[in-house]
């Protein structure tokens, strides 16, 4: 679910009191990088995956996978901040227009 | 048994308070409220409660730590006046949205300025469209029974809304009065247990409360909060229905003062309603068909059951204790005449402001409104719709 997104049938009569949200972790439920200027890009062939990158992100939006290893970005949480373009020592992230 | 007392309406108000036992009670003194906290902290401090009472920094904080505390899971209160509702503000709209059933007696004085510290309306109703349900109380005995009342009606399934109870500076809340208070036990029982149906320290049922609600839901809350809100008529009365089984005392939306075949009436909100009765009681000597009606729910408004009340009356005149400085009229004047539109038209309905600051009234000035009435239904015109009484016209 993107609740950035309209759901039609919900109304003001399902909804729940007062917004409330009960479910545990339901910040991964909105996705913030609909609002986005700039975006980075992963360049796989000059990626060294020190990860280096991934502590510095604010948010979720460069996932480590079970090898340890990152394959690129989550666009849905990346606000396009660009930290992880100036932690990479390597040049292997990009700017570009979102 | 009922304990015969004589207290000012904020020993009242702290003895409901300490018969209830919340679990927090986060306050900061502002006159004419602060005898409530006062009191209270002192039965903190004697053991006489289990309640945590936090001495806050502000209003503001006061506000927003029982908002913390009822999503905690615990019942909170609190007691403020003027500036320091006016302080509470953006956390009022904070409490009603999260639907969290807070109960705050709100003792009423003017909003500076010029600064002042005598009773007028200005302060809650200016809260008025903050989301919260609004009951008035004219004396001691109300306001401790409305308190109590508060709780139970906040707590409602069906409502689970914040409740202030509102009562006058020093009229009320300093004034010593006899009165009946309930047995400690029986108020315990009254109120019951707070069982929220979810909490944030509910590890079992993990939630969150204020999230952000952008365009595509905002509306949607708001609109069930008011229908919340227009719906708690219902809880109101059962709740006043139970209250009256355990004392005795009836309470409903409003009070109906000789009002069978009056002509001409009043409607008037706390504790100059007492001043208003009798000079009915002496028109009524007389032999004019004078009535009154006292509001004591005002949020919600009893929009239907007013126009009943009034239907049958030529003219009536709706108090104000408050000046909206709108070119239109004070709230409850503008809140009655919209209730009337379409519903009961022809009714000659004017407005007076009055008491502003805590300017005096006594019954000469109602006999003057009552008069002013009698005069409209004898010519059938009315010569000013917005009118202020005993401030100095020159």
């Amino acid at each position: 679910m993107n609740i950035g997104k309209t759901v039609a049938n919900e109304t003001w009569k399902t909804i729940n009191h007062g917004s409330h949200v009960f479910k545990a972790g339901s910040a991964a439920d909105f996705h913030t990088g609909d609002w986005r200027s700039n975006k980075p890009v992963w360049n796989e062939a000059k990626c060294k995956q020190c990860l280096l990158c991934v502590p510095v992100c604010p948010d979720v939006s460069i996932p480590v996978n079970a090898d340890g290893k990152i394959s690129g970005f989550d666009y849905d949480y990346c606000k396009g901040c660009l930290i992880c373009v100036k932690a990479c020592p390597f040049g292997a992230i990009e700017s570009e227009d979102a | 048994m009922a304990i015969r007392e004589r207290l000012s309406g904020n020993e009242a108000v702290s003895i409901a308070m300490k018969q209830i036992n919340p679990d927090v009670v986060a306050a900061y003194p502002i006159t004419p409220s602060t005898e409530v906290p006062q009191y209270f902290s002192n039965y903190a401090a004697n053991g006489e409660v289990d309640t945590e009472f936090v001495p806050v920094e502000s209003e503001h904080s006061a506000m927003s730590a029982c908002i913390g505390a009822q999503a905690a899971g615990g019942r909170a209160m609190t007691a403020t006046s003027s500036q320091g509702l006016a302080l509470m503000w953006e956390m009022l709209y904070i409490a009603s949205s999260y639907r969290l059933p807070i109960t705050m007696a709100t003792i009423n004085r003017t909003l500076s300025g010029p600064i002042n510290i005598h009773c007028d309306h200005s302060d809650s109703m200016g809260a008025r469209d903050s989301g919260w349900i609004q009951i008035y109380s004219e004396n001691s005995q109300e306001a401790y029974d409305n308190f109590i009342q508060a709780v139970r009606i906040a707590e409602h399934p069906d409502v689970m809304l914040p409740v202030m109870d509102c009562f006058d500076g020093f009229i009320t809340s300093h004034k010593v009065e006899n009165l009946n208070l309930i047995e400690d036990d029986e108020v315990k029982k009254f109120v019951g247990k707070y069982n929220p149906p979810y909490h944030l320290m509910d590890k079992n049922k993990p939630m969150s409360m204020g999230p952000l609600s952008l365009p595509m839901y905002y509306f949607e809350s708001k609109r069930q909060q008011a229908e919340t809100m227009r719906g708690s008529i219902k809880a109101i009365l059962e709740v006043a229905a139970d209250f009256e089984k355990l004392t005795g005392r009836k309470y409903g939306l409003f009070e109906e003062y000789k009002m069978q075949d009056a002509e001409t009436a009043i409607v008037i909100i706390n504790s100059t309603a007492g001043t208003a009765k009798d000079c009915v009681d002496q028109l009524r000597e007389k032999g004019v068909k004078a009535g009154l009606v006292k509001i004591r729910v005002f949020r919600p408004f009893p929009v239907t059951q007013i126009v009943s009340a009034l239907s049958k009356c030529k003219a009536v005149a709706v108090m104000d204790r408050a000046d909206s400085c709108n070119g239109a009229g004070g709230p409850l004047f503008t809140d009655v005449t919209s209730a009337m539109y379409g519903r009961a038209d022809g009714i000659k309905v004017v407005n007076y402001i009055y008491g502003l600051g805590g300017r005096d009234v006594k019954i000469d000035d109602i006999h003057s409104v009552y008069n002013d009435l009698q005069e409209i239904v004898k010519t059938g015109t009315v010569k000013e719709v917005y009118n202020y009484l005993g401030v100095r016209e020159g």
